[in-house]
């Protein structure tokens, strides 16, 4: 009982970010509509930022800002005192660009919306083989 | 279909949850993903950068050139954006709504009518339901110069305390999307032109790639920012310090400017005329 306690509490974030990406993924293979898809994706991002972020921790440990870090002439910092700053570089990043490449999705959905008056999958499918 | 995709998600759901037992405990210290790069850079990132930030440090410094080319993904997406949806023709019906500010009577201009322009009495307003919204308005001009007061601290102060160019950016687009809501999308363009956007954002590309090239010139490689402790007058290592500020300005300032592309563009189809 107690070992499968400890899987639980040390893998249950990783579960957490599997569920939401297959939430996500579900979405993207499932939904017809254009913006639904682009929710799914969307969500499917969150889960790989939120995965990354939570790769970086660490057990007490505090932020990747050194403490008085002007003050003090080269006091020996110990990384075990700080968490991983390399996921949070890459994430912070990553949340700019998805924020960015949204913006073209959307561009893009206007302006199927602009052409066939439609965001269903199908109806669009069928008004190109009609044209 | 809805069943296939179920259990395609199930299946690979449970793949990856039978994987998940061989990662790291959450919170490992001994991770692998933390016990090869990630100490040098905790250890090392203040006697190279003199940052306390090393989430910064790592952003612009180490990684220079990854951020480098993020910005120019961003700028990108808005180039796309603009390619993709701006068009110059007239709306469809061509009619325009002006409200009577003094009455508040609202009128309807036809095409072949005369459109009071610069008018003070009237103001144009947009096609669907517009209420009057003192309230709204007022915070919002109350609000909005603190808002970017905000952004700016956060990209100057993103050495020391958690910031830097791409929350900055994105905080003063949000000012000004704030501005475009709470008015209306055509008052907000007089504030800061497309043209002034567009410049604005690749401005910000410039002065990321521009620094990296100035470095050059000085004889060490690109967006090696110690090669400017000549120009800035500072010790290499404080170089680096000062160079990581430059390049958060540049990317602030085209973060900024795409996020206000962007939203100029979605909310109006590309017309830049009647918006949300």
């Amino acid at each position: 009982m107690d070992a499968l306690l400890n899987i639980l509490i040390s893998k249950a974030n990783y579960w957490l970010y599997i569920i939401l990406m297959m939430i996500g993924l579900y979405g993207i293979m499932v939904k017809k509509n254009l913006v639904k898809k682009i929710i799914g994706l969307n969500i499917l991002q969150t889960a790989v930022i939120l995965f990354f972020i939570s790769v970086g921790a660490k057990e007490k440990a505090t932020i990747p800002i050194i403490e008085h870090g002007n003050d003090t002439v080269h006091a020996a910092v110990s990384a075990s005192h700080y968490i991983n700053p390399l996921p949070h570089v890459l994430m912070l990043t990553a949340i700019v660009v998805a924020v960015a490449t949204l913006g073209v999705a959307l561009a893009l959905v206007i302006r199927i919306h602009q052409q066939y008056h439609t965001l269903e999958e199908e109806e669009i499918l069928k008004r190109i083989q009609e044209t | 279909m809805r069943i296939v995709g179920l259990i395609l998600v199930v299946i690979l759901g449970s793949v990856l949850f039978y994987g998940s037992l061989a990662f790291p405990p959450w919170g490992d210290p001994a991770s692998p993903a933390s016990s090869h790069l990630s100490p040098y850079y905790i250890e090392k990132a203040m006697e190279d950068t003199s940052v306390p930030n090393l989430v910064t440090a790592v952003l612009a410094d180490y990684r220079g050139y990854d951020t480098m080319f993020e910005t120019i993904v961003i700028f990108a997406a808005g180039i796309a954006c603009i390619v993709l949806l701006r068009t110059f023709k007239e709306t469809e019906s061509g009619s325009r709504l002006y409200r009577h500010i003094p009455t508040g009577i609202t009128l309807k201009i036809d095409k072949k009518g005369r459109f009071p322009e610069d008018s003070v009495v009237f103001e144009r307003i947009d096609s669907h339901w517009v209420p009057h919204d003192l309230i709204v308005k007022t915070t919002c001009r109350l609000i909005v110069p603190f808002i970017q007061i905000f952004a700016l601290y956060v990209i100057a102060h993103g050495h020391h305390s958690p910031g830097g160019g791409f929350q900055g950016g994105v905080i003063l687009g949000a000012a000004m999307i704030i501005y475009a809501i709470a008015f209306n999308l055509r008052s907000a363009i007089r504030r800061m032109s497309e043209r002034s956007a567009v410049m604005l954002s690749s401005l910000g590309v410039f002065i990321y790639a521009g620094t990296g090239a100035l470095c050059m010139l000085f004889g060490l490689n690109y967006l090696d920012y110690s090669a400017l402790a000549g120009l800035l007058g500072v010790d290499p290592v404080t170089a680096r310090s000062h160079g990581i500020l430059i390049v958060e300005i540049g990317v602030g300032i085209a973060v900024m400017a795409v996020i206000v592309t962007l939203y100029y563009n979605l909310a109006s189809a590309g017309r830049h005329d009647e918006g949300l």
